[in-house]
């Protein structure tokens, strides 16, 4: 094996569908970071990987399930997260990861979210939020900022963006972050620990767009990163609440919640099932 | 554990041996969301699943009902939903879902009369075309319309094994009064009632292609977490399950999707005939309606016309096989359904100008009486 061989494999080529590279996202996207981070934090938390299973939605970073090495799904859009309650409710062993985007998570699939937080269903959820839908070229989302451009929104966004970890923390998830790709340690590790939570875990990965979003802001590949280096401030155990994206005064980044509370299944056991098939397992 | 199948003879409606008949298939996972007139089937699944060792789940809504029965089967359960129009309409993209990526499910559309909110309590059987067409793009769909409780309970039973062996959801067509009609219905013993269950993949897992179809055209599915490393889309894929997006590719899967199907009618296609040998006049009917119509068939003997009935169990795909080798010697057709027609269609197709077909049906809200299709029979005459 000659060392040009050695050098052209990526560390995380056994966890990659090598066959599909090159992927489709654009020179500068953040997608990329979010993803191989997710992917070390798997192969670092020391989870099962033959049980491990990435569901994605539509768009961008709903490709990241093409991408991973691992049993994983493409869904419809919007529906990752129901889709992969039932990959979980059907069979427990199985670490359930949604990678997907702010678009299909929180606009057409913002329901599903709320409900699975709700119900503490035991999922990793990682949603890469470029504030805009990247793939059908740049139009507004739930969490496009206010004044932002974009195709649809061609004089400035007149609406008001989610603050998704407070909606997932309000919702019930038990664990909530917030990282940006160039923050990529501390976001791998926060997947990791979330991977090893049992409950639903939600991780917000802020991620550039130069292609559809950046270039109508304003903003080169570089002005971004800059942005989330200068203007970030990490800050654990902050109230959800307090987090709104405020890109002027300061992006308030970290673990806010951190709280394990019984899943639905823990619950469906202990209220729903006869008593004794319950009494057996916890003996075990 | 309590057993899942409920051996004996019972007075139950077509909602409640509908989920008995799911038990019995081996449906270890339900998700739903409340509508008329389908709410008892997940009602009764929430009482009976938890004591079997399955899960049920009440979703968000019927988008994410189907979505989630959909992941439960690829994580290797067999999976059910039940709902009504309403619901049924917010299904058709998931079920497109499960077409594409060959998943095997149960949808049961215990129909209500419609458009839009329609008539909650009452039936109707407007949702035939839907069944058929209602996702996008083209494709073949099975479905199966019970005239009975007795049939709930064993045609779930056959929607599942048909789903299983051909990896497709499988619609259970019924109507709000079968949907709540109390009647016998008789469980056979757990031992009798024989299960498929989808074809397994063998040989080496890291060369095992997810799409590449077997001898009767459809593919063995492997499960998450079984080590294979698959993946799965709706996108356009080829037999490794890569997303390919050419025309060529788009050929391919959807000639596999349909020909699947297509190649396996005589599998898949269930008629049931009552005085047809010598029938000059065919009533094509199915659910409800084919009650409706195997009592105006004995009246209309009495009156000395020669009526017959061909009952639809398996509605889609349809019989055109047999309704064009009717069409050869009898007079006519009469298709009978709560709808303004929509089987009717097929059976004019098929009969193709040769014979003459009309219809019998009304916009929902009861079910047709009797009278109403000998009148029509005495037309023919």
């Amino acid at each position: 094996m000659n060392k040009t061989k050695d050098r052209i494999e990526h560390p995380l080529d056994g966890l990659l569908r090598t066959d599909r590279i090159p992927h489709i996202w654009c020179p500068g996207c953040g997608i990329g970071t979010a993803f191989s981070s997710s992917l070390v934090a798997m192969k670092t938390s020391g989870i099962d990987l033959q049980k491990t299973v990435m569901v994605s939605g539509i768009g961008c970073s709903g490709r990241g399930a093409g991408y991973i090495k691992l049993d994983s799904y493409h869904t419809t859009h919007g529906r990752a997260i129901p889709f992969a309650t039932g990959m979980k409710l059907a069979n427990p062993e199985l670490n359930v990861v949604v990678f997907s985007g702010d678009g299909d998570l929180f606009a057409i699939g913002g329901n599903h979210f709320i409900h699975a937080a709700r119900r503490n269903v035991d999922l990793t959820v990682v949603c890469v939020n470029n504030f805009n839908y990247g793939m059908t070229g740049g139009q507004a989302a739930a969490t496009t900022p206010c004044n932002a451009k974009t195709t649809t929104t061609p004089k400035g966004n007149p609406e008001t963006p989610f603050n998704l970890p407070f909606m997932a923390f309000a919702a019930g998830a038990s664990y909530v972050a917030r990282w940006t790709i160039l923050h990529t340690r501390d976001l791998t590790k926060s997947v990791e620990e979330a991977l090893l939570r049992r409950g639903f875990s939600f991780i917000e990965v802020l991620a550039p767009c130069p292609t559809s979003y950046g270039r109508r802001n304003k903003q080169k590949p570089l002005d971004t990163l800059k942005t989330y280096q200068d203007r970030t401030i990490i800050k654990h155990d902050c109230h959800p609440a307090e987090v709104q994206l405020d890109f002027e005064r300061g992006i308030t980044l970290g673990k806010f919640f951190d709280q394990e509370r019984p899943t639905f299944l823990d619950m469906y056991d202990r209220t729903c099932r006869p008593q004794n098939i319950v009494d057996k397992s916890e003996a075990v | 554990m309590k057993p899942a199948v409920l051996t004996g003879e019972h007075f139950i409606t077509g909602d409640v041996a509908c989920a008995e008949g799911a038990l019995a298939a081996g449906c270890r996972f339900f998700a739903g969301y409340p509508i008329t007139p389908a709410t008892e089937v997940a009602e009764h699944m929430a009482a009976r699943l938890p004591d079997v060792g399955g899960t049920y789940i009440q979703m968000e809504d019927e988008i994410a009902s189907m979505g989630a029965i959909l992941g439960a089967s690829c994580a290797g359960a067999k999976s059910m939903t039940a709902t009504s129009g309403p619901g049924f309409s917010l299904m058709m993209e998931n079920i497109g879902l499960g077409i594409c990526t060959e998943t095997p499910c149960v949808v049961v559309n215990v129909q209500r009369a419609g458009p839009s909110t329609g008539l909650p309590t009452l039936g109707a059987q407007g949702d035939m075309m839907q069944a058929r067409w209602g996702s996008h793009g083209h494709y073949e769909i099975i479905a199966l319309a019970p005239s009975s409780p007795q049939e709930m309970f064993y045609l779930t039973i056959t929607a599942f094994d048909l789903s299983e062996t051909y990896r497709i959801p499988v619609l259970i067509m019924s109507d709000e009064v079968i949907g709540h009609l109390s009647e016998r219905v008789i469980i056979p013993e757990a031992s009798v009632i024989k299960l498929r269950s989808r074809p397994k993949p063998k040989g080496r897992k890291d060369r095992f292609k997810p799409f590449q179809p077997g001898p009767n055209g459809v593919a063995p599915m492997a499960i998450a977490g079984e080590g294979y490393g698959i993946h799965v889309t709706g996108l356009t894929h080829d037999e490794k399950g890569y997303p390919v997006m050419t025309a060529e590719a788009q050929e391919e899967m959807v000639a596999h999707l349909t020909g699947k199907i297509r190649r396996n009618l005589k599998d898949i296609i269930k008629t049931e005939a009552y005085r047809l040998d010598d029938a000059e006049i065919v009533i094509v009917s199915y659910g409800v309606s084919a009650r409706s119509s195997l009592a105006a068939v004995d009246e209309a003997r009495q009156l000395g016309i020669k009526a017959g009935l061909l009952k639809l169990v398996t509605v889609w795909p349809f019989p055109e096989e047999k309704i064009r080798q009717l069409a050869e010697r009898v007079k006519g057709f009469v298709t009978v359904e709560i709808n303004l027609g929509q089987i009717h269609l097929e059976v004019q197709r098929c009969a193709a100008a040769r014979v003459p077909a009309t219809l019998v049906g009304h916009a929902g809200g009861t079910v047709i009486p009797p009278d109403r299709i000998i009148e029509s029979l005495r037309n023919f005459s």
